[in-house]
């Protein structure tokens, strides 16, 4: 890849803003992540897939795929109702409501995990009123399921949010007077233009579920073969100073988030081309 | 506004954009709020309201001897200094980056804007693993590091470098857009008046874009203080010496000593409440200096 300027300018300070972005990013981002593909290309095959097919390990992949999906899909539902009631609706407090969606994103993950933690255990606020129920929250997969819903959520609502409120009403009003109902403008008119964010949104929330530990840690119980997340296993696997195992379980991750992204970035054009004709 | 369009329609049927039309009924607007305050309720404000009931649940006075535990001080000192590098050098990154791809054509600019958002696609455990590979024991650069004495991974600058590395695109990401939609033409304009450079970064480019750096600012040192994964894995958790404080929380919490965990932890949240204010605040400021 050759960064070569196509048009000139009168402005300066193309080559040293273009030479530090470039060494900079090398230095702190592609050439670490580099080390771990050049680690596992080290690896013969047969230990690379012991290492990142064993029991244990794909217990860990389900766990994290189910949760995470899980996470997303509830994200999408309650996300999409929390954005049309702050696009939409006034009520008191709505400014501090709206700002405290952003909460994942502010409050570090530990501090999230353990808080959760002490929600759902046995003599928490709401622990208490489940588990006379026979309901388990901590230290089980709806912990981690709770967790990941947690985090996921603010990418849903602030996806959805933009692109609701440049909805022209208009194109409502043209619905009603042509004789459809609220329900069917709701569906057939306002639906199909969130489709793209709501997807874009499921998709953001996901891929952070996958890749997210702090969070779920405390809450999870790490059992073995039942409530172990694939980054708990690849600090597991440093811990043993198994850094070929710790590595090949990383690069099964990092293809997957790559695959994501690369899905989002094409989920992004799609919207934006769609809501802009 | 109305389109022609709406506007010929509701004409047509003899109704000008009745209420019914736009409008959900009460009913539904009041479950609707009802059902989005309740899972955030649920969600999010319960966890926060936690934090500060468990800190506080043996009284003000056990929170407050929390901390004068010298590892509780050492753990919140090792957190601002870490910020305080990778936050700073990140600034300068964004602004460097978002100069040459927003006042610059150049061939790869899009997938450079995709590399630099690389880091948020990475689990946290992850970002702290690389830098293990680099610069652990059995790491590229391991044997080198140890002739010269230094120490990268369990100590201090591997913390900074796992810090870096996840806050990497917050400041950038703000503004590539923001410098992208305001142009250029300020800019030649300073130039072509006989201003140099710096002078145009410093005087028409910097106040264009201060609400928007302010921003990713914010952002960015509010993961920097808070990130647990990544630091997790490169600290080797020195009680007083390579705890940041939320390994310091995590430390406390599995020794069962949970009030001191949330007595610390009480701090971030505050933290996160800053953070929210000061984020809903910018907003507003800037929100309001585009005249919207």
């Amino acid at each position: 890849m050759s960064f070569i300027r196509t048009k000139r300018s009168v402005l300066p300070g193309f080559g040293l803003s273009l030479g530090f972005t470039l060494s900079y990013l090398g230095l702190i981002v592609l050439i670490p992540l580099s080390a771990a593909f050049i680690k596992a290309a080290g690896m013969s095959w047969a230990d690379f897939v012991s290492a990142v097919a064993s029991p244990r390990v794909l217990a860990s992949y389900r766990l994290s795929f189910l949760a995470s999906l899980a996470a997303g899909l509830v994200n999408s539902f309650f996300g999409l109702i929390v954005a049309w009631v702050l696009v939409r609706y006034s009520f008191p407090g709505k400014r501090v409501v709206d700002a405290l969606v952003d909460l994942p994103f502010a409050l570090p993950t530990a501090v999230a995990g353990i808080a959760l933690t002490a929600i759902y255990s046995k003599n928490g606020w709401v622990g208490q009123y489940l588990e006379p129920h026979g309901i388990k929250v901590a230290f089980t997969e709806i912990g981690v399921f709770m967790a990941l819903t947690f985090i996921g959520l603010p990418f849903v609502v602030r996806t959805i949010q933009p692109v609701l409120s440049e909805l022209e009403p208009e194109i409502e009003e043209a619905a009603a007077s042509l004789g459809a109902s609220r329900w069917q403008t709701i569906t057939r008119v306002i639906l199909p233009e969130l489709m793209p964010p709501l997807i874009t949104g499921f998709a953001l929330s996901f891929a952070r579920a996958l890749g997210e530990y702090g969070s779920v840690v405390f809450i999870s119980g790490n059992m073995p073969m039942r409530t172990e997340i694939t980054p708990l296993l690849i600090i597991t696997k440093l811990e043993q100073y198994d850094y070929h195992g710790a590595t090949a379980i990383a690069v099964v991750m990092l293809v997957a988030s790559f695959t994501l992204l690369l899905i989002i970035n094409l989920l992004q054009k799609w919207s934006r081309r769609y809501y802009q004709v | 506004m109305a389109s022609p369009v709406a506007n010929t329609l509701s004409s047509l049927t003899g109704s000008t954009a009745s209420p019914r039309a736009t409008q959900d009924p009460a009913w539904v607007r009041w479950t609707l709020t009802g059902v989005a305050l309740l899972f955030l309720t649920f969600f999010l404000a319960l966890p926060l309201a936690a934090v500060f009931a468990e800190a506080f649940r043996r009284g003000v006075d056990a929170y407050f001897s929390s901390f004068a535990d010298a590892d509780a001080i050492a753990s919140i000192r090792l957190t601002l200094l870490t910020a305080l590098i990778a936050v700073p050098a990140n600034l300068v990154f964004g602004i460097a980056a978002a100069w040459a791809i927003a006042k610059f054509d150049f061939r790869g600019k899009s997938v450079l804007i995709t590399l630099i958002d690389l880091p948020f696609a990475v689990s946290p455990v992850i970002s702290g693993l690389i830098y293990v590979l680099v610069f652990g024991l059995q790491g590229w650069w391991g044997a080198w590091l140890i002739e010269h004495d230094l120490k990268v991974i369990f100590a201090v600058p591997g913390i900074v470098l796992a810090t870096t590395f996840v806050t990497f695109p917050f400041v950038a990401r703000e503004l590539i857009p923001l410098m992208q939609t305001q142009g250029s033409d300020e800019e030649f304009t300073a130039i072509s008046l006989g201003a140099n450079g710096w002078q145009t970064f410093w005087h028409v480019t910097v106040p264009n874009i201060k609400w928007g750096l302010l921003y990713g600012v914010i952002l960015c040192n509010a993961r920097a203080m808070g990130e647990f994964g990544a630091v997790s894995v490169v600290s080797g958790h020195i009680r007083g010496e390579t705890n940041t404080m939320p390994l310091h929380v995590e430390i406390l919490y599995n020794e069962y000593n949970f009030v001191g965990a949330f007595a610390v932890a009480s701090l971030l949240a505050i933290l996160a409440i800053v953070t929210l204010v000061l984020k809903a605040l910018v907003e507003w400021r800037h929100a309001q200096t585009r005249g919207t």
